[in-house]
């Protein structure tokens, strides 16, 4: 079976630094996989690759059959892979619902022509396309307020909204429940099964293992770059590789030798 | 002063956070006078906001901190300086395009006593002899492992009783990590006490004499280095399904 979406042996260094080297990672289609491991493994480079955002330096991104290697993040958005940022990307001086519409102007239509999102915004099917998006997540009341009065929480309510407007075919979250509360965190985690059950495919990258661990069938550990363990959430818990990768190696491994 | 092996710092009941919500939790720990206590903990633990809090730069909202007795709370970082703590950020704190020598002066702006200067200065070199070798390179032309060895040598300008180090092993490979635990060994060994927040948690718990885990803000264990590596739940507490304290 093809994968949905496949980083195949791609490399990345900036400067001297390798941030990713001959990482494979799939997400078959109606997935909800995780991409976990510790601080600076890897995790949003691969985002940023499979993307758009970086260009590879060697490996190749596909979208089920169709290489997007190294194609422009709207060409990619266009195609299909839509994703949220670990520090949210909304318009702060917008309204919620201007936000939506400008997310409707953008990714709405996939024939790719550039339209000016300043041009009147928000026909009524975009409105109530718009509406139905943000009643599913929750923050249709504030539909009205200015997207800088949000919770940081809401705001990723906003982005996953603004992300789905599109209706891709796959969705990126980078940190959702980063810095979200507890009971924020139990609706994101809901919505994102509902999503899931009505076919949307997700790859979520997430340092709260308890979401990670409770909500993905499927999990992929980076350390340094490269993929030391996936599977199913309870094999990776207890895979002595992925300990390894989150305690660390100490000095003496070191002497240890190459291996 | 308390004897070796005693609390230097202890921190009790401490509740800190920026905004709106707490990171921490109701956090108690100390930290023995003459060791090396480890802080670790998975992402989001609360590691950092503990060291920004306890060095003054966070005021916590409830809790106490105290340094060979004397309480911390309230005092400014200045005042926390003066005290005898020095905190070496995890972030690259070096000024690059100044040379390692002005750097390493810097450390000692709040001395006016020149003769004091020097002296201290005299010492750095002896404890980091290699340091003194770049004196005259800019600091942004060193490896990331060798401007660690600057910064620490920078915090020693005010002669702490404690140093406090976020993450000195961040971004390195375990080849110059060595080298960057070995310089906090001689720091140690120099009779400065070491409260250091480690990433990597097993080459942190290893080079000290006692640890502590935190997670999502509050203490989950604590004991000897050796102790709370060997401890089996410490994986449970990076990877989740940890039974609830």
């Amino acid at each position: 079976m093809t994968a949905l979406l496949r980083a195949e042996g791609v490399a990345k260094a900036f400067g001297g630094v390798q941030a990713l080297q001959d990482c494979t990672v799939e997400v078959e289609q109606g997935a909800i996989a995780g991409l976990i491991g510790p601080n600076g493994s890897g995790k949003t480079t691969l985002f940023n690759i499979m993307t758009g955002y970086e260009r590879v330096d060697s490996g190749d991104v596909y979208l089920g059959e169709r290489k997007i290697t190294n194609q422009r993040p709207q060409r990619v958005f266009a195609l299909g892979i839509g994703r949220t940022f670990q520090l949210t990307r909304i318009f702060p001086r917008l309204t919620v619902m201007e936000n939506m519409l400008i997310a409707a102007q953008h990714g709405g239509g996939r024939d790719g022509r550039f339209r000016n999102p300043l041009a009147r915004a928000g026909g009524n099917a975009e409105r109530r396309r718009a509406t139905e998006l943000l009643e599913f997540t929750g923050i249709a009341s504030h539909a009205g307020a200015l997207a800088d009065t949000l919770s940081y929480g809401q705001r990723k309510l906003l982005e996953l909204s603004y992300v789905l407007v599109a209706d891709p075919a796959i969705v990126l979250l980078d940190e959702p429940a980063g810095g979200v509360n507890p009971s924020l965190i139990q609706h994101l985690a809901g919505r994102i099964r509902e999503l899931n059950a009505a076919g949307k495919t997700f790859l979520i990258v997430e340092h709260n293992m308890d979401f990670v661990m409770g909500l993905c069938g499927h999990v992929t550990v980076l350390d340094y770059g490269t993929v030391v363990a996936s599977g199913p959430p309870a094999i990776i818990r207890s895979d002595p590789r992925v300990l390894d990768a989150y305690l660390g190696a100490t000095e003496e491994d070191d002497d240890a030798g190459p291996g | 002063m308390p004897a070796p092996g005693e609390p230097a710092l202890v921190v009790d009941g401490l509740v800190s956070g920026y905004g709106g919500g707490d990171v921490l939790h109701e956090v108690s720990m100390t930290v023995a006078e003459g060791g090396i206590t480890c802080v670790v903990g998975p992402n989001g633990a609360g590691k950092s906001t503990l060291l920004a809090t306890i060095s003054g730069l966070l005021r916590p909202r409830r809790g106490s901190i105290t340094f060979r007795g004397e309480p911390l709370v309230g005092k400014s970082p200045r005042q926390i300086l003066d005290a005898g703590l020095v905190h070496v950020p995890q972030n690259h704190s070096l000024f690059r395009d100044m040379t390692v020598s002005e750097n390493i002066e810097l450390g000692g702006y709040i001395i006016r006593d020149r003769a004091l200067i020097a002296r201290r200065r005299a010492d750095i070199e002896q404890t980091f002899p290699q340091v003194a070798s770049w004196s005259r390179k800019k600091a942004g032309a060193l490896s990331g492992g060798e401007q660690r060895l600057v910064e620490f040598a920078r915090c020693l300008m005010l002669d702490p009783a404690l140093v406090i180090l976020d993450e000195p092993s961040m971004g390195l490979s375990p080849k110059v990590l060595r080298s960057v635990f070995d310089a906090v060994r001689m720091m140690n060994a120099r009779g400065k006490t070491i409260l250091l927040v480690e990433q990597n948690a097993r080459a942190g718990l290893r080079l000290s004499t006692h640890g502590v885990v935190m997670e999502n803000g509050r203490v989950r264990l604590a004991g000897t280095g050796e102790q709370v590596l060997g401890h089996p739940e410490i994986g449970a507490l990076y990877l989740g399904g940890s039974p609830a304290t």
